[in-house]
C-alpha cells in the first residue's frame, strides 16, 4: 500500500495533508442496549478501510461517532487528532458522509441538493458551481434527475445522488454507509472504482460499511469486521479470505443449505 | 419534578438556539433568498386569514359595544373603544394566535421531518449549521412580516367596527363621526404599543417552533407530536407573554 501523505483536492489541486481517524476505546450505550464494546482501530491517512458485519453489529452507529453526530459513552474518537465531538474537528477537516438511507434534503432538487455545500461554503460562482454538480451527477449517470425532487427517484438513485453530494464536497475524509446496497452489479463496480480512484489520485482517506465482497476484497487496504459489538477482525483483504475465526468464516461463506435451514434451527 | 426540568430544558435550549441563530447574523445579507421566501411564507399566506378575522372581530367589538352602550346613551364613543382594543391587545394576539397555527405548525413539521429523516444529521456533517440556514431567515423575516400584519389587522378591524355601526339600527352611527372619536382617543403611542406585542409574540412563537422542530427524536410518528406540542406551547407562551408585556409597556 502506498503511504500518501497529501489529500489533493481533485479541481484546484491544492494539497492538504491526508487525514486519519483513531478510534480508542469506543464503548456506545443506548440505553442498557451495548451497541459498541471497547472498538479500537485506526485509520491511516490515504487508505481504504472496509468495515463489515452482521446487520445491528453497530456499524452506522460507530459512522455517526466519527462525524461527531454521537457522543460516545466510552473511550473517543479521534479525527486527525481532533476530538470528533468538537466544532473544530468539523471545521478544519472537510468530512462526507453518505447516509445509509441517503438523507438528501426533500425540499431541493438533485441540483439543489448537490450545490448546497458549495453555496453555503462558497466555494465558487455558480458557473463553478453548476461544472462540479453536472460532472458529479455525470460520473454517476445522474445527468437526466438534476432538476427532479427525490421523491421522484428509485432507490438506486437516491444513493447515487447521496454519492454524488458527498463526492462534490471533495472530502479528506469521506464515510460510506452500504453504498452499493441498493444498486445493480455494473453501477456497484462504478462505485467501487469511484472509492479505489479517490484513493489513487486524491489520496481520499475512506471508510466504506458494506456487506459487499467483492468490493472489500477488491478495493479495500484493511478490513474489519464488527461482531456482536466488538471488532473481531482486522486485517488485508488476503488474510480475509481465509479467516482463523470460524465465526467470522461462516459470517463470509453462508451455506444455503435447503436441507437444514437455519430458522429450523432457531426453533429447536 | 420531571415535567419541571422538562420545562427548564426547553427554556435552554430555546435561548441557547436564539443566540447560535444571532451569532450567524452577518450572513443574512447572502441568505436574501431564503428570506425573501419566508417573508413570503409567513406574511403573504397569513393575509387573508388575518383580514377575514380581524374584520369579523372589529365587528362583533363594535356589535357588543353598541348593545351594551346604548342605555348609557355612549355609544357615540364606540370608534374609541373599537380602535383602542383592536390596536392595543386584539390585533396583536390575533395575528399571533394565527401565526402560530398556520406558521409555526408548518415550521415544525418541516424541521422535524428533516430531523426524523437526517436531513439536519447531513447539515451537521456539512458544517451547515441548522441555525445559520433554517432559523435564521425565519426569525429575520417574522420581525418584518408581523408589523405589516398587525397593521392590517388593526385597519380591517377598524374598518368592520364602522361598518357594523353604521348599519345596525339601534346603532346607526355614521363612519365620519366614527372615525373621528376613534382618532381623538387613541394616540400613536396605543398603536406602537400594539406593534411592539405583536413583534415579541411572533418572535417567540417562531423561536419556540424552530426549537421543539429541531429537537424531534424518533420516527415519523413524533413529527404529528412535535406539531400539536409547538402549538399547545405557543398558545401559552402568547398569553402569559402578553401579560408581562402588556403591564412593561403600561
Ligand atoms: N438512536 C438510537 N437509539 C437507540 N438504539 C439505537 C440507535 N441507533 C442505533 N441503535 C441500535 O444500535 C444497534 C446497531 O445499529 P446500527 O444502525 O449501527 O446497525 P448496523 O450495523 O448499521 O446494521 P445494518 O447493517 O442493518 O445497517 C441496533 O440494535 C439499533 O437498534
Ligand atoms: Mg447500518
Amino acid at each position: 500500500m502506498p503511504t500518501p501523505s497529501h489529500t489533493r483536492n481533485p479541481f484546484t489541486s491544492v494539497e492538504t495533508p491526508a487525514v486519519g481517524v483513531e478510534i480508542q476505546g469506543l464503548s456506545k450505550n443506548f440505553g442498557r442496549l451495548e451497541v459498541l464494546k471497547d472498538v479500537s482501530f485506526s485509520i491511516e491517512p490515504g487508505e481504504i478501510f472496509v468495515m463489515m458485519g452482521p446487520s445491528g453489529s453497530g456499524k452506522s452507529v460507530l459512522l455517526k461517532h466519527i462525524v461527531g453526530l454521537e457522543t460516545p459513552t466510552a473511550g473517543r474518537v479521534m479525527v486527525n487528532g481532533l476530538d470528533a465531538t468538537t466544532e473544530a474537528a468539523r471545521e478544519q477537516v472537510r468530512m462526507a458522509m453518505v447516509f445509509q438511507a441517503g438523507a438528501l434534503f426533500n425540499s431541493l432538487t438533485v441540483y439543489d441538493n448537490l450545490a448546497l455545500y458549495l453555496r453555503e461554503h462558497q466555494v465558487a460562482d455558480e458557473n463553478g458551481i453548476k461544472e462540479k454538480v453536472m460532472r458529479a451527477l455525470q460520473i454517476l449517470s445522474l445527468e437526466q434527475t438534476a432538476q427532479k425532487f427525490p421523491s421522484d427517484l428509485s432507490g438506486g438513485m437516491k444513493k447515487r445522488v447521496a454519492i454524488a453530494r458527498a463526492l462534490v464536497m471533495e472530502p479528506q475524509l469521506l464515510l460510506y454507509d452500504e453504498p452499493t446496497s441498493e444498486l445493480d452489479p455494473v453501477m456497484s463496480a462504478t462505485i467501487s472504482e469511484i472509492i479505489a480512484l479517490l484513493r489513487d489520485e486524491y489520496h481520499v482517506t475512506s471508510l466504506v460499511v458494506t456487506h459487499d465482497r467483492d468490493l472489500a476484497l477488491n478495493i479495500a487496504d484493511r478490513v474489519g469486521i464488527l461482531m456482536d459489538s466488538r471488532l473481531v477482525f482486522l486485517g488485508t483483504p488476503a488474510e480475509l479470505r481465509h479467516p482463523s475465526n470460524e465465526k467470522v468464516n461462516s459470517f463470509l461463506n453462508p451455506k444455503i443449505d435447503l436441507k437444514n435451514p437455519r430458522y429450523k434451527k432457531l426453533e429447536t | 419534578m420531571k415535567q419541571l426540568t422538562h420545562i427548564l430544558e426547553g427554556f435552554g435550549s430555546t435561548l441557547q438556539l436564539l443566540l447560535r441563530s444571532l451569532s450567524y447574523i452577518g450572513t443574512l445579507p447572502r441568505q436574501r433568498g431564503r428570506f425573501i421566501e419566508q417573508c413570503y411564507l409567513i406574511g403573504y399566506t397569513t393575509l387573508p386569514i388575518v383580514a377575514i378575522l380581524s374584520f369579523f372581530i372589529g365587528s362583533v367589538l363594535a356589535l357588543q359595544a353598541g348593545y351594551s352602550m346604548q342605555n348609557f346613551g355612549a355609544k357615540q364613543f364606540i370608534g374609541s373603544l373599537v380602535g383602542l382594543s383592536m390596536a392595543r391587545e386584539l390585533g396583536p394576539v390575533m395575528v399571533a394566535i394565527l401565526l402560530a397555527g398556520r406558521v409555526g405548525s408548518a415550521i415544525t413539521a418541516e424541521l422535524a421531518s428533516m430531523k426524523v429523516y437526517q436531513e439536519i444529521d447531513a447539515l451537521v456533517t456539512m458544517n451547515i449549521p441548522p441555525a445559520r440556514i433554517l432559523v435564521l431567515p425565519r426569525l429575520a423575516a417574522v420581525l418584518v412580516m408581523v408589523p405589516v400584519l398587525a397593521i392590517i389587522a388593526d385597519l380591517v378591524g377598524w374598518f368592520g367596527g364602522a361598518i357594523v355601526t353604521k348599519y345596525v339600527s339601534f346603532i346607526s352611527i355614521e363612519p365620519e363621526a366614527y372615525f373621528s372619536v376613534l382618532r381623538r382617543y387613541m394616540k400613536f403611542k396605543d398603536v406602537l404599543n400594539g406593534l411592539i406585542k405583536a413583534e415579541v409574540f411572533g418572535f417567540g412563537v417562531v423561536l419556540v417552533c424552530c426549537n421543539i422542530g429541531l429537537n424531534t427524536r424518533g420516527g415519523p410518528r413524533e413529527i404529528g407530536a412535535a406539531v400539536t406540542r409547538a402549538v399547545v406551547v405557543s398558545l401559552i407562551l402568547i398569553l402569559v407573554l402578553d401579560y408581562f408585556v402588556t403591564k412593561a409597556l403600561l
